[in-house]
């Protein structure tokens, strides 16, 4: 068997080069993969493109890539109340960010994990977010076209994983993170427990382990605010 | 329609519905059985005015149908929390699901009724409500644009004017908007007004209001009976 373990949260992210684009799950402080963030800290990657619907809280979750001027650019649909350290970098244009309605942010990295090139939807028409997008009519509705999101990693956190990659997840912090598990080349996960195979039912598998790559096993972190 | 000055009473003057019972009034809008989403501000209030006896289903984006009350202090779990981030329970019944399919119950008509907060709704039904224009910051969306276009009923929960007495029910939004002709009611502490292809119908007025005043206050052309309801609380 393919070994995805990875022994160590540094080992998992060794090869992140700079001017990567990846993608974090999480939302409302609940499934941020953040013990895969303070590692990526450490390794200094630069340049990224950040997917991930929001931008931080303080220096919790993608605050510490802001603070540390890992990002150059953010596609998120609500940088947050308490993103300050993602604010000042944005406000001195040292980061650059695209907005996307949140349910579109979804549906563009589902799109890229289904293989569709595009699709069209009457979200956002007539606002900011239609500009310099095509715009057409179908069954009577003004639609634009949107495309989808890549990525070309996927930092993702589980409740539990077994050995294969096969993923749980804890209540709401599903979330964003079996969307973006799909989407990415490779998905990286921190998961709270790992265990052998065959040992989730599969009936009760969220993730299936075709869209996992790494896996490692991390106490889960979660930052007040 | 000019009054006698002297006989009426200033119309900033007047009491207007509290943020509650702008809540409270909304609250009777959502019915048995209902899948309702609630948007940030006064929407977050109306759960804890739904009127007795029913059952209605809150939506929230991250991923939860059936959430109930807030959680009490020492029983909180943060992995449960709702689009405030604010741990909430559940009631019987209630199922988790991904980002993707929470709104793809709000943009794909699967909701009943969607609750937000706006900054300005157009005669035509135009909601804003993400970015003030000039404000510090990049701003937000969120779920705002998928619930705009998505919900099968969308009401506004707003005051009826800004801090400065401009009104925020107008002819044509200046602000950013959010979506175009997506709104069906708005509930102010002035008014409920519905939005419907004549133009915007004054249903009820704020207890000792006129029809007049809240027109005065109002931005675009109300249409009015002759006589008009108050709103009541019970």
């Amino acid at each position: 068997m393919k070994q995805k373990v990875y022994p160590s949260l540094d080992a998992a992210v060794a090869d992140v080069p700079d001017g990567a684009r990846i993608m974090f799950g999480g939302f409302g402080g609940a499934g941020f993969p953040n013990n895969l963030i303070q590692a990526l800290a450490r390794k200094g990657t630069k340049n990224i493109t950040a997917i991930s619907n929001n931008c931080g809280t303080r220096e919790g979750e993608l605050g510490l890539m802001f603070k540390n001027n890992q990002v150059k650019h953010v596609i998120a649909s609500f940088p947050g109340p308490h993103a300050n350290h993602f604010q000042d970098r944005y406000a001195a244009k040292e980061v650059t960010l695209e907005l996307v309605p949140q349910g579109i942010l979804c549906e563009r990295m589902r799109a890229a994990a289904a293989g569709l090139t595009g699709f069209y939807t009457t979200v956002g028409v007539g606002t900011e977010v239609a500009g310099g997008k095509e715009e057409r009519v179908i069954g009577g509705d003004r639609c634009i076209l949107e495309m989808p999101i890549h990525a070309d990693y996927a930092f993702i956190k589980a409740q539990k994983a077994d050995e294969l990659g096969n993923l749980t997840y804890r209540l709401a912090a599903r979330n964003f993170n079996p969307i973006m598990a799909m989407a990415a080349k490779t998905t990286i996960v921190e998961a709270e427990e790992i265990v052998p195979v065959g040992s989730i039912d599969p009936e009760n598998v969220i993730t299936p382990a075709i869209f996992v790559h790494r896996i490692v096993q991390a106490k889960g972190l979660r930052y007040a605010g | 329609m000019p009054g006698d000055a002297s006989q009426e009473k200033p119309v900033a003057a007047k009491p207007r519905l509290t943020r509650e019972q702008i809540a409270q009034r909304a609250a009777r809008e959502l019915t048995d059985g209902a899948y309702v989403n609630l948007g940030w501000g006064i929407p977050n209030l109306i759960a804890e005015y739904l009127p007795k006896g029913i059952t209605v289903h809150f939506h929230s984006e991250n991923g939860i149908l059936g959430m109930g009350p807030r959680a009490k202090p020492g029983q909180e779990d943060f992995d449960q929390v709702d689009a405030m981030k604010v741990p909430v329970t559940l009631i019987p019944g209630a199922s988790f699901f991904h980002q993707a399919d929470a709104h793809l119950m709000t943009r794909g008509g699967h909701l009943d009724v969607a609750v937000l907060g706006g900054f300005q709704v157009s005669e035509k039904g135009d909601l804003a409500n993400w970015k003030i224009p000039g404000a510090k910051g990049s701003g937000g969306i969120g779920g705002a644009m998928d619930i705009a276009a998505g919900a099968k009923t969308l009401i506004v929960c707003m005051e009826h004017t800004t801090k400065d007495g401009a009104p925020k029910i107008v002819k044509q939004c200046t602000y950013p908007l959010t979506g175009l002709a997506c709104v069906d009611v708005i509930v102010t502490d002035l008014a409920v007004i519905d939005v419907k292809p004549e133009g915007l119908v004054l249903r009820e007025v704020a207890p000792g209001w006129t029809a007049e005043e809240v027109q005065k206050a109002t931005g675009a052309p109300l249409i009015a009976k002759s006589r008009v309801a108050e709103i009541t609380f019970v």
